[in-house]
């Protein structure tokens, strides 16, 4: 544990040392959610109607744009090689990146949505599921999205790829983190549907990491 | 592991596969003529869908093998990260593009079916948009192990893809019976057996039998040429390295 605990303050404190990267996922995220008012016309009710979706989409593209670094710099320049020499091996490595990653973009999406959710027009009863949804499901997409960075270390235009790679794991998230909202903003029950996205995560909580390691031994030989 | 260990060898391999070819290739053209007869002349119309339910017969095959090389990828796939077995890897770089394509095959069979029986091209029914998915996992597989400078790195990495997509296999096949959508359940593979005439099913299987027969055959091939591939690159790094050296030594000599 006291490992762990080790990589992940070296993760934060990396990130902390770039400064404005998490600031700039949500600028994108606030970026994103401005564009769709311009591309579907400013009717408050049609807002108000696909607002989860709108909010949904755009987090998944900000926490994708953050995806790629995960493992890139440590990759060019052989931390990379030092980390998988460790005895514990990569597993922790890979648990404490996608741990970090939630917490420099997944967390602050969570907190930043309900105010984009406002200015939509999102039913105000929605607004607690709609953060208990993304604070369920973002952490998902971090260790998925840490599988996809793995994988695509060394590969030539990884940007890209790593998008097309990750996009269609997210669905499921994404049916079910928008099925929770519209339930909420309906009046049906939330449960089932948070439920499914807490299984979602246990599942990738467990499995990611392994996958990760194994795209990280990979990219190391 | 002692036949897994025997045929990692590709020359033994390829002295195998080889004589099979003709035999998939008659099978193959055989069951797909008879098949394409049965089901486009002396099958029935169906009573609700008329003569719309030929379509049926090109779409349902299609549709079970896009999920059959999906998992026969993910297997080889598995069998190459855990054996170590060089055949593995070329094996599942070589079914992609047929599951691929069977995807593709599935989907636009079924959208041209969709016009005049729901009276849409494409709904974002579970089936549909699961499948279409499907169809986005081969892409990355493919763009993958297609990205890296040396091939052996490609496949390993789309490999461990190919598992994580895993996942969604049972959720397109069971789709249709977990969410209640526009796309009918199945009416073949079932406990209670099948709940189509026979003079559908015939068709419909021997369909089913060439498609896999030709998926065979192209997955011989492609493992031929992959392996032709890797002699070629071995060679002209063989070559490489002599030009070299010769070089090197004329140097030294003057």
């Amino acid at each position: 544990m006291s490992r762990f605990r080790i990589l992940l303050r070296r993760e934060l404190a990396l990130v902390m040392r770039h400064g404005f990267d998490s600031l700039m996922v949500i600028a994108f995220f606030a970026v994103a959610i401005v564009l769709f008012p311009f591309g579907v016309g400013p009717d408050p009710n049609m807002l108000a109607r696909i607002a989860s979706g709108i909010i949904w989409v755009a987090a998944l593209l900000a926490a994708m744009l953050s995806l790629e670094r995960q493992f890139l710099g440590d990759f060019e320049d052989g931390s990379l090689e030092l980390l998988a020499a460790s005895p514990a091996g990569l597993f922790p490595v890979a648990a404490a990146k996608a741990l970090a990653h939630w917490l420099t973009t997944g967390l602050p999406l969570t907190v930043a949505a309900p105010l984009f959710a406002l200015i939509l027009g999102l039913d105000g009863d929605a607004m607690g599921t709609l953060m208990l949804a993304l604070a369920l499901s973002t952490p998902t997409l971090s260790l998925l999205g840490g599988a996809g960075a793995a994988l695509v270390l060394g590969a030539r235009r990884g940007g890209v790829l790593l998008a097309l790679l990750v996009m269609p794991l997210f669905i499921p998230v994404l049916i079910f983190g928008v099925g929770a909202v519209e339930a909420a903003a309906g009046g049906y029950a939330v449960r089932p549907h948070l439920t499914i996205l807490g299984g979602l995560l246990l599942m990738a909580a467990v499995l990611c990491p392994w996958a990760t390691a194994a795209a990280l031994r990979v990219a190391n030989e | 592991m002692g036949a897994i260990e025997r045929f990692a060898n590709p020359n033994r391999f390829l002295g195998l596969a080889r004589p099979c070819l003709p035999w998939l290739a008659a099978g193959g053209l055989l069951s797909l003529a008879s098949g394409l007869y049965l089901a486009l002349f002396s099958s029935p119309p169906d009573y609700q869908q008329g003569e719309s339910v030929r379509i049926m017969y090109v779409h349902v095959p299609a549709a079970w093998m896009a999920l059959f090389c999906y998992v026969a990828m993910a297997a080889a796939a598995g069998v190459a990260l855990v054996f170590k077995h060089p055949l593995a890897d070329l094996a599942a770089r070589a079914t992609a593009p047929v599951g691929a394509a069977f995807t593709l095959l599935a989907l636009a069979t079924g959208s041209l079916w969709g016009q005049p029986m729901w009276g849409t091209w494409w709904v974002w029914d579970a089936r549909l948009t699961s499948v279409l998915v499907l169809f986005f996992l081969y892409l990355g597989y493919l763009a993958l192990a297609n990205a890296f400078d040396d091939p052996a790195r490609g496949n390993r990495a789309a490999g461990i893809l190919a598992l994580i997509g895993v996942v969604n296999v049972p959720i397109i096949k069971f789709s249709v019976e977990w969410w209640n959508t526009l796309h009918q359940p199945a009416s073949v593979a079932r406990l209670d057996g099948p709940t189509i005439h026979p003079d559908m099913l015939w068709p419909l299987l021997l369909m089913a039998l060439a498609y896999k027969l030709y998926y065979l055959y192209v997955l011989i091939v492609r493992i031929e040429g992959e392996i032709a591939a890797g002699k070629l690159r071995a060679l002209q790094r063989r070559r490489a390295r002599t030009a070299d050296r010769t070089q090197v030594n004329a140097e030294a000599r003057a």
